[in-house]
């Protein structure tokens, strides 16, 4: 079970991002959970001071921008 | 028979993004260099203009400045977009923790400058510098400088008034971000800070992301398609205030108001700039307007950088990792610092 998180204060690109990881979970069939980190405390305590941001199983991926499908499918696989 | 690539190769190919963007660069110099005869020429074939004087200076004023500043807009977000891509906070931050004061405030405003900020981060921005060792005044340099030298402030001032005014908004910004973020070091208030902020202990966070070209050139591209997406509208709008302006209301009608002689145009420009919170290219446009009028530049570039860098929903974030008294006290220095700057400019301009 991948657990996925998406960090980001409810902007416009978070739900992007948030989108295409959820996308990019099913086209690879993943076990997956996702979540939506929306508290700015618990997103300073992963270290991220730019959003939106991608973490995986807690480890931090991507900061401050959308990254493309392929690209998410390589950080989540 | 050459075969002629189509966009979709050229753009897939290793060289098709920088030539595509040499292309671009290209067709803008040839369309800006025309610009103005072009916009003459549209304005005279408008029938029946000539008989409405107002109607036509405003007309003109709006079919010459919307395509200008919006291809400046396009050229500088370009360009600013591939200048970020190499700072990340994370660079930031690591160049600034530690550093002493004085330095590490001339430091901070200029890498506000640079650094990709958005004020929805701010507070997760200004919780990884605390905890990595940035000092609190050079902290509040990077988070004073970051959204009041705007990029796109910068470039609408060098369309409408030229590279002087560009340059003395550039340079007072910077200086106010420095000497605020500096007084507020030396008040002491690291006290002011919520307490729990102190206790965080924040992973590490990513490592750097190390861009081809490619990247950075896409990365322009990127911040082409998000930021003037964007501000267009606003844009627009501005310029469209500021057309009416230019072509009904009467010359210096606003000078016993906004003036030189007016002591009171500053305060009153500053206090009002603070609630307000639009975005630089919206507001630029009408403030070239206001000076046409009359108004004097130091109390409209107070009103300005009031606008821009004195935002409530801003402070109502901020609110969360500072107590009220930092509030007050950020408020009221970047306020004096920006008064001062408006009666500097009055008094010398």
């Amino acid at each position: 079970m991948k657990k996925l998180q998406v960090l980001g204060s409810g902007c416009a690109k978070c739900k992007t991002l948030a989108d295409l990881t959820a996308k990019a979970a099913v086209d690879l069939g993943l076990a997956y959970e996702i979540q939506k980190v929306t508290d700015l405390i618990e997103i300073s305590q992963f270290g991220v001071m730019a959003t939106p941001a991608l973490a995986v199983d807690g480890e931090v991926k991507v900061v401050g921008r959308v990254p493309t499908l392929e690209e998410i499918k390589k950080m989540i696989s | 028979m050459a075969k002629i690539p189509n966009t979709k190769t050229l753009l897939g190919s290793k060289l098709g993004p920088s030539v595509a963007v040499v292309a671009s660069f290209g067709v803008w110099g040839v369309v800006y260099y025309f610009l103005e005869p072009l916009s003459r020429w549209a304005t005279g074939s408008i029938p029946g203009l000539g008989e409405w004087p107002r109607l036509r200076n405003a007309a003109a004023f709006f079919i010459y400045e919307a395509p200008k500043v919006l291809m400046l807009l396009v050229l500088i977000v370009f360009v600013v977009g591939v200048v970020r891509s190499f700072f990340s906070p994370q660079r930031t931050r690591r160049l600034l923790s530690g550093k002493k004061e004085a330095t590490g405030n001339a430091l901070a405003s200029l890498l506000g400058v640079v650094t990709p900020f958005c004020s929805c981060s701010a507070v997760p921005l200004f919780i990884g510098f605390l905890t990595a060792g940035v000092p609190l005044g050079v902290t509040f340099s990077f988070l004073i400088a970051a959204p009041m030298v705007n990029e796109v402030a910068l470039v609408l001032l060098f369309g409408l008034f030229g590279w002087k005014v560009a340059a003395l908004y550039l340079g007072t910004g910077l200086g106010i971000a420095m000497l605020a973020g500096f007084v507020l070091g030396k008040l002491g208030l690291e006290r002011q800070v919520e307490d729990w902020v102190w206790k965080i202990r924040a992973q590490e966070g990513s490592a750097d992301e190390i861009l081809p070209w490619n990247g950075r050139l896409r990365a322009g591209v990127a911040a082409v398609g998000e930021i003037t997406g964007k501000v267009w509208p606003w844009v627009l709008l501005g310029i469209a205030v500021g057309a009416f302006i230019h072509g009904y209301v009467p010359e210096n009608f606003l000078a016993s108001l906004m003036g030189k002689s007016a002591w009171y145009s500053v305060p009153v420009a500053v206090l009002l700039g603070i609630p307000m919170y639009s975005n630089a290219a919206g507001i630029i446009p009408v403030v070239h307007a206001l000076i046409e009028k009359g108004a004097s530049l130091g109390t409209v570039l107070a009103f300005m950088m009031s606008v821009i860098a004195l935002s409530l929903p801003e402070l109502i974030l901020l609110r969360k990792v500072l107590k009220p008294k930092l509030i007050g006290f950020f408020v009221g220095v970047v306020a004096t610092g920006i008064l001062l700057i408006g009666y500097l400019f009055n008094l010398v301009l």
